[in-house]
């Protein structure tokens, strides 16, 4: 699983003609799809969901092919449309309850990409394969290295789904791999998204003015802000970028400083009850038991290998993280400004009453 | 310090403190302060934890320092430890020492077993003062990373042997640690710690409860359990510190996938802090002396 440097500049920049976009009704896809199609060397993005777009999106996908297609029941009819890249991005992190929650999650992340892949060894066109993995793939044990890179290798197998998909995605991504050497294959390892919007599990969760955390952990986390993580994909398209990639955002926050920073208030509760709530049904308040793992565990990747191979570095882990508090401000119960008053307060009063029995004496 | 005589200084000396509290109290309120890829607050470390740990260093352990010019002012090392004192006390005051005693005020980053980063607030403890897990992908980064590495290759058969062997170095296991170093060329320090054998000697071990609690062992000590909480309470016994010469890992650095050379290397390391810790041993006569 090593960065393969394939070529000269301009050979690597090599843009293929016809580009297939799976996951095209959920916004990252539609954004995805949009900036490929404004390529002038990409003739024709064809965009793959097993619904139809909601309407939101229907400006991005403007001059795309959409074809419904669940990739469940087989992905046969993407074979024959002469496709040079394709972008797999049809994977959910958190299941939906409006659409078969776990079991139908599951089933599209794991099913769909088998299909999917199947599909792509009978495609003789196909030059590039773009994956969306996670960060999640190295798993959870309390003997894990602070920093994951690439080459770790996962100890234990979370307890959570999404874990657990990713896992299995990534080994039918190897098995490919050995099938069709001659496709570029690229990996990417993205840490959780975060935008103005929160419109992710983890994002919502972090939106809630009382922020639910592990009683005694203060895991460290990283995210990638989905402007970089578009760009990343972007280029992972339009150019040749063999291997594994962590995509996360430098640096690092610990969740009592991102709770902090966003204003929100800490409600530390003990782990058995925090997997509790995660378990039952469709889990407590938007919990799940991917959410619990991080939340114990934290997640910190080496991004060099991203950096070195794309030439491009994701603004931090802090940078992205203070864009979403900046958006999520109204909701705030403690802003910076607010404290900083506090304290100017709290010096002028002692400064004051200092005065006064100054004057006395 | 001298101390200020006139009234209004003592006022703007007592101002400064009480902004500078605040100010400190803003930036944790709002999370405006950096930590490193580790969990590593430096922040919190120098404001809060050290200045605790100091406490204990100097009044409580009357800990004394030789030899500190052999720890590099700059750039990656390995310091490498005895470890006794049934809790890691010893962890603890070896870094009050880099940090104090050092010109640099290095911090060291000690590395723990995963029993540690298992138990909540424990580990968070540990990953905010600096600390991480004892495996090679992390101690070679932090080296790389020109930071000072701290590690007590004994382990858990150093702290939990029994007051009877105090200053008896155990085994070094297969010498991990040595790897990392010659991987990353950076220098190992010998380090010989005095007086924390004395702190909580250990008695024996109570084997079932240890079990029941998930842990190496569970201390008996003169005091604890006996006397309850009081039982946690350190006996003052009088500490040293010395640092030895640093051990150059570049002639072996190409034989860091070689177990032997790095078994012998190890064996070479315990040695060396052995013999210094007979040394340092027959500069304190009284173990609870000034």
């Amino acid at each position: 699983m090593t960065a393969v440097t394939t070529g000269t500049a301009g050979d690597r920049a090599r843009a293929p003609r016809v580009v297939i976009v799976t996951g095209v009704s959920r916004f990252l896809g539609a954004t995805v799809a949009a900036r490929i199609a404004a390529d002038p060397r990409v003739r024709r993005v064809i965009g793959v969901d097993r619904t139809d777009p909601p309407a939101e999106l229907a400006p991005l996908l403007r001059g795309i092919t959409l074809r419904r297609v669940d990739l469940t029941d087989g992905a046969a009819s993407l074979v024959g449309l002469g496709a040079e890249a394709l972008v797999h991005l049809a994977i959910m992190s958190s299941p939906d309850p409006a659409a078969g929650g776990r079991a139908a999650m599951k089933d599209q992340n794991v099913i769909g990409t088998l299909q999917l892949l199947a599909a792509c060894q009978q495609m003789p066109s196909l030059r590039r394969l773009v994956v969306r993995s996670s960060t999640a793939a190295y798993g959870v044990s309390f003997r894990d290295p602070a920093v994951f890179t690439e080459d770790t290798e996962p100890r234990d197998v979370p307890r959570g789904g999404y874990g657990r998909d990713i896992l299995d995605i990534e080994a039918y991504v190897r098995g490919f791999r050995r099938r069709r050497a001659d496709v570029v294959t690229t990996v990417l390892r993205f840490a959780p998204f975060i935008g103005p919007q929160a419109d992710t599990a983890l994002s919502k969760f972090l939106a809630r003015p009382m922020v639910p955390t592990v009683l005694g952990r203060d895991p460290r986390l990283q995210f990638i802000h989905v402007d970089d993580a578009l760009e990343i994909l972007r280029r992972s398209v339009l150019e040749d970028h063999q291997g594994t990639f962590n995509v996360a955002g430098p640096g690092t926050l610990t969740l009592s400083q991102a709770v902090r920073r966003s204003g929100r208030i800490e409600l530390p509760v003990p782990e058995p009850a925090m997997h509790a709530a995660a378990s039952v049904g469709r889990g407590v308040a938007g919990l799940s038991l991917d959410q619990v793992d991080l939340f114990v565990h934290g997640r910190v990747v080496d991004t060099a290998r991203l950096v070195r191979q794309y030439g491009f570095t994701p603004r931090s882990t802090a940078a992205a993280f203070d864009d979403f508090v900046r958006a999520q401000e109204s909701d705030a119960v403690i802003t910076p400004a607010r404290v900083a008053a506090a304290e100017q307060r709290l010096l002028d009063m002692i400064r004051s009453v200092r005065e006064k029995r100054k004057v006395t004496r | 310090m001298t101390r200020p005589e006139i009234a209004p200084d003592i006022d703007d000396e007592f101002d400064e403190r009480v902004a500078a509290g605040l100010a400190f109290l803003r930036r944790r309120l709002s999370g405006q302060y950096e930590i490193d890829e580790f969990g590593f607050d430096p922040e919190l470390t120098d404001q809060v934890f050290q200045p605790l740990l100091r406490q204990l260093y100097r009044r409580w352990f009357r800990t004394e320092v030789i030899d500190v010019k052999n720890l590099p002012a700059e750039g990656g090392a390995l310091v490498v430890g005895n470890h006794s004192g049934t809790i890691a006390l010893d962890a603890l005051m070896l870094t009050v020492a880099c940090h104090d005693e050092h010109p640099a005020h290095r911090h060291l980053r000690l590395l723990g077993a995963d029993l540690v980063f298992r138990m909540p607030f424990v580990s968070e403890l540990a990953r905010k003062s600096g600390a991480t897990l004892a495996c090679n992908p992390d101690v070679e980064r932090l080296l790389t990373n020109e930071e000072l590495v701290g590690v007590f290759p004994e382990g858990f058969k150093g702290v939990g042997k029994r007051f009877v062997d105090r200053y008896k170095l155990q085994r070094f296991g297969r010498g991990g640690f040595v790897s990392a170093a010659l991987r990353t060329r950076k220098p190992i320090v010998p380090v010989a710690i005095v007086g924390a054998e004395e702190t909580y000697p250990m008695l024996g071990s109570i084997k079932p409860l240890a079990r029941l609690i998930g842990a190496p062992y569970f201390p008996v000590t003169p005091t604890f359990p006996w006397l309850g909480p009081l039982g946690l309470v350190p006996l003052p016994s009088k500490w040293l510190i010395r640092f030895g010469e640093p051990i150059d890992t570049e002639p072996f650095a190409d034989q860091a996938d070689d177990p032997a050379v790095v078994f012998n290397l190890a064996d070479q390391v315990r040695e060396t802090i052995q013999s210094m810790l007979h040394e340092t041993l027959d500069l304190r006569p009284d173990p609870f002396g000034e």
